[in-house]
């Protein structure tokens, strides 16, 4: 193997019609349509998807692991934002 | 055996996706990039699902895989040629695919004993195609290197191209018709990738091509003792 030096993408699949795309993982490409094709190789030949999406990795703005608790922490000790204080109605389903 | 002019076609087919599928194979683990290692076994391996099909319709898979001569193999020179750099694999692929993609969708329309594999494969054979196609535009009209490199690939192959026309008994399909779509669309590709459509003879006496009479090229021999000595050493062994 050369080096690579080809940009990092990353890749999203959807698994079946009217789920969302969630991220499966990420490969180097030169331009987005082979990105696309190297996505279809790696992570659809089982046959896993129905649509692709692959983006640059660059463009992605993750929130940074050393802020994991002011980003996260407050919601934890805030249990009315959760709807768990309902009685559920018989007979209502998939709730 | 007595060989009919159906499983006669088979051998041809069936041997153009055996002996291709074991090029591309050699690609494994050596690649210039995983991703595409991962996209040339991808391609192997859909080619070698089609071997399988055609030459059991031949006769016994294994044996005829393993167990036979160089000579009693059916498949155009052009699938036998080394894999070179990676220019010489993607302008075979380019030839080849194109060739197999019209022809499987001639077979596929039909109503052949090879309509129904024709129908399945035409859709690899199809992503085969895209990928030889967009790795064709981007070498041609890439960097001055790639795009001599790819230019040499180009000319190196054209002159096994001519052989895939030759009309195989038993597969009903214009041949001379496929021959003109196939270049229509070969030299759209070129074009596209600013590469020039080589002026190498693709028949006569200059050209190459007699696989399907079963007179080979050099290397097939040694592509064929590496892809058969572990069945000739260890015969009827199982996993």
């Amino acid at each position: 193997m050369t080096t690579n030096d080809w940009p990092l993408w990353e890749v999203f699949v959807r698994s079946r019609r009217g789920l969302s795309h969630t991220h499966a993982g990420s490969l180097h490409a030169p331009d987005a349509e082979l990105a696309l094709r190297n996505a279809r190789d790696l992570y659809t030949r089982r046959g896993e998807g129905v649509s692709i999406w692959v983006v640059p990795s660059t463009v992605i703005t993750a929130s940074s692991p050393d802020e994991k608790d002011p980003f996260f922490e407050p919601a934890g000790d805030k249990p009315y934002r959760h709807p768990t204080f309902y009685e559920i109605p018989e007979g209502v389903k998939h709730l | 055996m007595t060989v009919t002019a159906g499983s006669a076609a088979a051998l041809a087919l069936g041997d153009d996706a055996l002996v291709l599928s074991h090029r591309l194979g050699e690609w494994a683990g050596k690649a210039p990039v995983l991703e595409e290692d991962v996209a040339l076994a991808n391609i192997a391996l859909d080619l070698l699902g089609q071997a399988r099909v055609l030459l059991s319709m031949a006769g016994d898979e294994d044996e005829l895989a393993y167990l036979r001569e160089e000579r009693a193999f059916r498949n155009l020179q052009l699938v036998e040629q080394p894999n070179g750099d990676f220019a010489h694999t993607i302008a075979r692929q380019l030839y080849f695919s194109t060739y197999q993609r019209l022809l499987y969708a001639e077979l596929a329309a039909g109503d052949g004993e090879f309509a129904p594999l024709a129908a399945k494969a035409v859709k690899e054979v199809a992503y085969h195609q895209d990928h030889a196609e967009h790795w064709t535009l981007r070498l041609g009209d890439g960097t001055a290197e790639s795009h001599e490199r790819m230019r040499r690939a180009c000319e190196a192959l054209w002159r096994y191209t001519g052989e895939m026309f030759q009309p195989v008994e038993g597969v009903d399909v214009d041949w001379p018709a496929l021959q003109g779509r196939w270049l229509a669309s070969v030299s759209a590709v070129l074009r596209r990738a600013t590469l020039d459509t080589p002026e190498v003879p693709r028949s006569g006496a200059w050209s190459a091509g007699a696989g399907r009479q079963g007179l080979h090229t050099e290397p097939f021999g040694r592509m064929l003792a590496e892809m058969q000595h572990l069945h000739r050493s260890h015969p009827g062994a199982s996993w």
